[in-house]
């Protein structure tokens, strides 16, 4: 479907390459030249990510910005993460899945209780892996704002009918991402078993970073 | 009071049930908190191309109006009669219990001094930094401003994911009622939706009035609408038990 605009990054020179677990958080900086590599092993794994400028994290990614500044609300090959000031946070250089989704937000303890019963406040969820990794760098949730997340399906109809239906990310579905100056970026490899967003089945993830070419 | 050249839709608000009423001028902003069983009521007098919001628990600035969890729990990203605002904590801020433009976007964000500069080719009004001194006044700032709702605007995503705006849905005399279920910071900036395409820069009044609306019944529509609805006012009233 879409296919990288740049020559292939050899694994085997990154200088960064682990898995996530399942429904784990994590956070890392990303110096700019520096390009970072989401891999989602299991397929139709949803990936919740947010990212900041390190040196200043009060910019941080924008979805509305980025959505407009596109004129498409989908995430793919091309798409600039515009910040709130602006700024080109990363640019997305490669995926093989085709979109991502930014509209849907992150699954809450809060959001669940409400979307699926007043029970499921005290299931795991994503803002719970973001406010574990953000407290690291001293923040905390004012810092928390709409987020992206990738490999995750939700069409959107004309009349703005929309929901999270099944997954279209294919094991091994990759995206690149390429830090256009210094990223804050924390992950949330989504927990969620109420919906189809991780196909009920939550999967471990890779990471991958290389230095700048 | 409304102008002499304006008109409104009907659903004449009692005069003795008027708390506040209050016109805003275009490119400005406004900010109250709106009590728990208001109504805060929007006219958009003139057809004003759009108005961006943003809202709060006024008890706990750091629980805010999400629009991804709006869009997420009703299944729709544009807002009608019948559907709430959520916060970030899984409950309601407002219900819109009438509205009579039927179209409001949570998507395509506000505009700020670079989307005015291309537009207007000067430094006009714009939301962002509307919010940014509303929020500064409460001893807020640059990290409490969300992704806002924007009134009056009708935007429309095509198969391919394609955002465009459409032209019509801001009808001079629309209004839109906001009964706030919880006490409510509502932060409002007059300032035309970043994708109206009009270059020249001429945001119209609008007039905001709150007014002690009745008690929702058992069978009030934005309460039953869903389960969803229902565990969310659930998790609302939580609040003021």
């Amino acid at each position: 479907m879409v296919s990288t605009t740049q020559s292939e990054l050899d694994p085997k020179l990154a200088v960064y390459d682990q898995v996530l677990a399942a429904r784990k958080p994590w956070a890392q900086v990303v110096k700019k030249g520096q390009t970072l590599r989401i891999v989602d092993l299991g397929g139709n794994q949803a990936v919740d990510f947010l990212v900041y400028n390190a040196d200043d994290p009060s910019e941080r990614y924008s979805a509305p910005d980025t959505i407009r500044m596109q004129g498409n609300i989908f995430i793919t090959t091309g798409t600039k993460l515009y910040s709130n000031d602006g700024n080109a946070l990363m640019t997305v250089v490669k995926d093989t899945c085709g979109k991502h989704d930014t509209s849907g937000g992150a699954c809450s303890c809060e959001s669940n209780s409400v979307r699926f019963g007043l029970d499921k406040k005290w299931q795991h969820a994503c803002v719970e892996n973001f406010l574990y990794a953000l407290k690291d760098y001293g923040m905390g949730k004012r810092d928390m704002t709409s987020n992206i997340n990738f490999f995750m399906n939700v069409p959107v109809s004309k009349d703005g009918t929309l929901e999270i239906v099944d997954g279209i990310s294919d094991p091994g579905s990759i995206v690149d991402l390429y830090a256009e100056m210094n990223a804050l970026v924390v992950i949330s490899n989504c927990p969620q078993m109420n919906n189809p967003c991780n196909a009920y089945n939550p999967t471990p993830i890779q990471l991958l970073i290389w230095d700048a070419l | 009071m409304s102008t002499a050249q304006t008109t409104e839709h009907s659903l004449e608000i009692d005069p003795t049930l008027i708390l506040w009423d209050e016109i805003i001028p275009g490119g400005a902003y406004w900010s109250r908190v709106i009590q728990r069983g208001t109504t805060l009521r929007i006219v958009d007098l003139e057809g004003s191309r759009g108005l961006s919001m943003l809202c709060y628990n006024a008890d706990n600035g750091v629980e805010r109006y999400n629009a991804a969890d709006t869009a997420k729990i009703q299944f729709n990203a544009f807002l009608k009669k019948g559907m709430v605002l959520y916060s970030d904590m899984g409950r309601v801020l407002f219900s819109l219990t009438e509205d009579t433009c039927g179209h409001h976007d949570t998507l395509a964000g506000c505009s700020n001094v670079a989307t005015n500069a291309a537009k207007y080719g000067d430094d006009s009004r714009n939301s962002r930094d509307n919010f940014l001194l509303a929020l500064t006044k409460r001893n807020m700032g640059k990290k409490d401003i969300m992704p806002n709702l924007n009134l009056f605007s009708q935007v429309a995503i095509e198969p391919d994911g394609s955002m465009t705006w459409v032209e019509g849905a801001s009808q001079a005399g629309c209004f839109v009622d906001l009964r706030a279920e919880m006490n409510v910071l509502a932060i409002l900036s007059n300032c035309p939706h970043v994708l109206d395409p009009v270059t020249a820069y001429d945001p119209k009044p609008i007039r905001v009035v709150v007014w002690k609306s009745p008690a929702p019944g058992a069978d009030d529509l934005c309460r039953t609408a869903s389960p969803e609805a229902i565990r969310g006012f659930q998790n609302t009233d939580a609040l003021f038990i």
